[in-house]
């Protein structure tokens, strides 16, 4: 649910609880993002990692 | 036929051997397949569902994989947030066992609700006002957090590590996996406390109402506690059995007696808050919505007070017991009937919060509605079962899950009977001949 339908309202019951769905989303899209970013750039300059059990 | 695609320095069975090990699994999942199939075509009319057991049997399998599956949360708290470094040679094994919890969750759901083209209702038109809904985001997002702790040990695969896009990328995405397990964390202490709130703020049965702190009832707490406490054993449950399948040992002794203590403790203060949350219940809240203790334990064919005392002594206060004391927990019979017990405990309490809530009655007219599932109700619930094996066998075969297994089972020795007994899982012998 998002602030632009026809049911929201802006009171504190849809405040914390949406904007705990939305925090957690943006979260892990963030770090998500991040990582695929990371990777490619590692591709492309051939980054010898180690092996992360290592 | 499969070597390139097992781990190094590992040894499996042959891969026909492995399908036809896994066959029987197979033939039951797809006949869980086929029910649901039945359930999703021609409707809920193929469950013994009725008005006073509005969700079926399937609730109780729900909410108990929910709770079973707390070993990825609180494993990967211990591990990434509390810094318990030991537990770096179970938490794999927590994720995937979580993974396979929450999915089965998630698919269980879509069944239940009998209309699964329209399950993305709840979060589009939500009721910001119900405890579901706050289950439903939180299982969802959190199923999301699982399946990214599990990506990495995907990319570790022989063939899928030699691309050095998922190489980089599973090296990535461990390098933040304490955020993601943050977020899990957060995600997991409200879906499965919300889970224990709605049975809680159910003030027209004073069966399950409980009084609380602001919205939340004690059941919202002791939710999320048996949850953490019981989850990491069932992981130590599945681990036990794996090795004993495998004929392996797959975790160095340190690890699995580090988090049994922590679960210990976690089921004892869990034991302790229930049994005063009992208590006030049936001396305060019970008696002032006009009930006494023995009313919701009497004149029924199935609920008697045995009921309690085995969820609260014998599934509660024993393997707590077991748990806390060093001796007991370094115990090998002890050990495994502890974390049985707790297993047990989790499930016992699951049903008794969600289908003996509603067999209860709570007007002087009314009788107590006893339940028995469909066998199409039977066959799905056996899908996280039968689904769960073959995940667990194919990532096991394919997938580094024990980063100590090379060390335990160094290439060249046979652990012990098996030559007599060759394992379902693992088999060294036929493997080096195949090669």
């Amino acid at each position: 649910m998002i602030p632009s339908i026809f049911e929201w309202i802006w009171d504190m019951s849809h405040i914390v609880f949406m904007g705990g769905l939305w925090l957690s989303l943006v979260t892990i899209g963030t770090g998500l993002i991040y990582c695929i970013i990371r990777a490619v750039l590692d591709t492309i300059n051939k980054t010898a990692e180690p092996h992360f059990n290592e | 036929m499969d070597n390139a695609l097992i781990p190094k320095e590992v040894k499996r069975c042959p891969f026909s051997q492995f399908i036809i090990l896994l066959g029987p699994v197979v033939g039951v999942l797809l006949l869980g397949v086929f029910a649901m199939s039945l359930v999703w075509l021609k409707g809920l009319n193929q469950t013994n569902m009725n008005d006073a057991y509005g969700f079926a049997a399937w609730i109780w399998a729900d909410l108990t994989v929910i709770a079973l599956g707390g070993g990825a949360f609180f494993t990967g708290f211990l591990r990434y947030i509390i810094g318990k470094d030991e537990l770096k040679n179970i938490i794999n094994y927590a994720v995937l066992i979580g993974v396979i919890c929450y999915s089965s969750a998630l698919l269980i759901l879509g069944i239940d609700i009998g209309q699964p083209l329209r399950g993305w209702f709840i979060f589009w038109h939500a009721n910001v006002h119900s405890m579901l809904t706050e289950v439903a985001f939180c299982l969802t997002v959190y199923l999301g957090v699982l399946i990214i702790e599990f990506v990495p040990l995907i990319m570790e695969n022989r063939q899928i590590d030699r691309v050095p896009f998922f190489h980089h990328l599973g090296h990535r995405m461990h390098e933040i996996m304490a955020v993601f397990a943050a977020t899990g964390a957060y995600l997991s202490f409200f879906h499965q406390g919300s889970l224990g709130g709605v049975a809680g703020v159910l003030f027209g049965r004073p069966f399950a109402f409980r009084e609380g702190v602001f919205i939340w009832p004690w059941t919202f707490f002791l939710f999320t506690w048996s949850a953490a406490a019981v989850g990491p054993c069932f992981t130590m449950l599945i681990t036990r059995i794996t090795e004993k399948i495998t004929q392996k040992k797959l975790v160095k002794e340190n690890v699995i007696q580090l988090l049994a203590k922590i679960s210990g403790w976690m089921l004892t203060t869990y034991i302790i808050a229930k049994i005063i949350d009992t208590w006030y219940w049936a001396a305060v809240t019970a008696p002032s919505k006009g009930f006494t203790l023995m009313d919701f334990y009497s004149n029924n064919p199935l609920y008697g007070i045995w009921i309690l005392v085995v969820e609260i002594v014998i599934f509660g206060v024993v393997p707590a017991a077991i748990l806390i004391i060093e001796k007991g927990r370094r115990h090998p019979i002890l050990f495994i009937t502890a974390v049985v017990l707790a297993v047990l405990g989790v499930c016992l309490n699951r049903w008794v919060m969600v289908l003996q809530v509603m067999a209860v009655p709570v007007l002087p007219f009314e009788g107590w509605p006893m339940y028995f599932p469909s066998w199409q109700e039977i066959a799905t619930t056996m899908i996280p079962v039968t689904y769960g094996i073959v995940f667990i066998s194919l990532a096991y075969r394919y997938l580094p899950i024990f980063p100590q297994e090379q060390e335990l089972n160094p290439m060249g020795q046979m652990g012990p009977g098996e030559q007599e007994k060759p394992s379902i899982l693992s088999d060294r012998k036929l493997r080096s001949a195949e090669t």
